[in-house]
């Protein structure tokens, strides 16, 4: 369970939303500039509220007294261009949150095969992330926000960089495989029939307000 | 007409530029360079600009990257003043600024009596040759190494805090690779500005063989002594090692 009840000042408006996301998937929806992603940074622990809490399953990561820094927060989070460091390839990005963990190179490489192959990108382990498609680069981000076993999975607009056509196909297996993901995941978008697609809780920010929203 | 007069100007300044250092080249023969370049003065200094050049850029380096990494990161008042004072040495001639180190590290400077007192001088030493280096020369770095770092996307660093990296693993693996070739860049160019200071070293450092006398100072006391064949072999070698740093700086600057 991630409950947020946070207070952030922001250049036009103050963001003040609660919110409480069990286990699965919440949409996140709004239109752009509402404050969809504030909420993630928040969560992700790369803003720092001006007041309120943020719990994750009982482990508080910002009140009054506590700011837990991202590297701390074991906080999943695919970016709206995904962010894969260009100079690495594919099973090096992937490794990567293993690396900070420290991990054995024997375990990091068992992980990081049992991600890809879990994708189905396990041939793309030696690309350079500059020659993916679309597609495959949203599925790496995925896989390497997952392969550390994140407490919570934030997905910031994770098609919205992609071609309507591809978008329809990726749509379908993001939501296979957000299926098999049993954290609190927040996924924005300010695209309707990315809404439509999830049968989750939905929720509506607008100008930093939330409002509940039925499924 | 306005093309012919833009290719005879053109021209013309080439050959200003091109004819006396290709000048430098013809007037020595073979010989005279390889005798020129062994003699005991040219070795001196040569040994000694190496020294005194290896360590500049590793103090610049040391205390630059930091620096450049806050000018291109920190949002606080008075950065863009810490900017213009970073680059104010490219600017001001270097005779002002050997004049000026003089006048704060000198014997009789500002820091001269406490650091008289801790029993150090630094005036005409080799110390003051690469204090005068990397006044001149680390701003070259710095300049580059903040581009490097601003054309670095911020989200490649929020991204690697979300995987778990802290700070400085996120420098050292996500800012500094990507900035490398940048900071490589800087770096070379910060060394070969270095390898070529004349006005502050022999204003602050002075003109001793084995102490303070680089390599653009032999060719100076050398030319002074009527020992042209030193004087020019040393030029062509300088010149040499220019035309190569500029290759290796274009190359770096295309990646």
């Amino acid at each position: 369970m991630l409950v947020v009840d946070v207070c952030k000042k922001l250049r036009d408006f103050e963001f003040a939303a609660a919110l409480e996301a069990p286990c699965g998937v919440t949409v996140v929806v709004g239109p752009s500039g509402s404050g969809k992603s504030t909420l993630l940074r928040l969560v992700a622990g790369l803003l720092r509220p001006d007041s309120g809490s943020i719990v994750l399953d009982g482990r508080v990561l910002a009140d009054e007294r506590t700011f837990v820094p991202p590297f701390e927060r074991n906080v999943g989070m695919v970016f709206q261009e995904y962010a894969l460091f260009p100079h690495l390839d594919v099973a090096a990005n992937v490794a990567y949150g293993l690396r900070a963990r420290r991990a054995a190179p024997a375990e990091r490489e068992k992980l990081v095969r049992r991600i890809l192959d879990r994708l189905e990108i396990g041939e793309l382990r030696g690309e350079r992330v500059g020659e993916l498609s679309g597609g495959q680069r949203q599925r790496v981000a995925l896989a390497r926000a997952l392969v550390i076993e994140p407490a919570a999975l934030l997905l910031d607009e994770p098609l919205s960089a992609l071609d309507p056509l591809t978008r329809a196909r990726v749509r379908d297996e993001l939501r296979a495989i957000l299926a098999g993901v049993d954290v609190p995941t927040l996924f924005v978008t300010h695209d309707q029939t990315d809404r439509a697609a999830f049968p989750a809780r939905v929720v509506r920010i607008e100008r930093g307000r939330l409002v509940a929203e039925a499924s | 007409m306005i093309r012919a007069a833009t290719i005879v100007a053109s021209l013309l300044l080439l050959a200003f530029i091109a004819i006396p250092l290709a000048g430098l080249f013809v007037h020595l023969s073979p010989a005279q360079l390889g005798s020129g370049l062994s003699s005991p003065t040219a070795l001196t200094a040569l040994r000694l600009s190496l020294f005194t050049t290896a360590i500049s850029l590793v103090v610049t380096l040391a205390l630059g990257t930091p620096l450049a990494y806050v000018l291109a990161r920190g949002e606080f008042r008075g950065r863009r003043l810490l900017d213009a004072v970073v680059d104010l040495p490219i600017v001001v001639p270097p005779a002002v600024a050997g004049l000026a180190l003089l006048l704060v590290f000198g014997r009789f400077g500002l820091l001269g009596p406490p650091l008289r007192a801790l029993g150090v001088q630094l005036s005409f030493t080799t110390a003051a040759v690469v204090m005068a280096q990397v006044f001149v020369a680390s701003p070259f770095y710095v300049r580059a190494a903040r581009s490097g770092f601003v054309a670095v996307d911020r989200t490649l660093e929020a991204a690697s805090a979300t995987l778990g990296m802290g700070p400085l693993r996120t420098f050292a693996f996500i800012t500094v690779p990507l900035a490398a070739p940048a900071l490589l860049g800087g770096a070379v160019l910060c060394w070969a500005r270095a390898l070529g200071e004349f006005g502050a070293t022999i204003m602050f450092a002075g003109n001793l063989a084995g102490i303070s006398q680089t390599l653009p100072l032999a060719v100076y006391l050398n030319l002074e002594n009527g020992d042209v064949t030193i004087a020019t072999a040393i030029s062509v070698l300088m010149i040499a090692i220019s035309l190569a740093t500029i290759l290796v700086v274009r190359t770096y600057e295309r990646t």
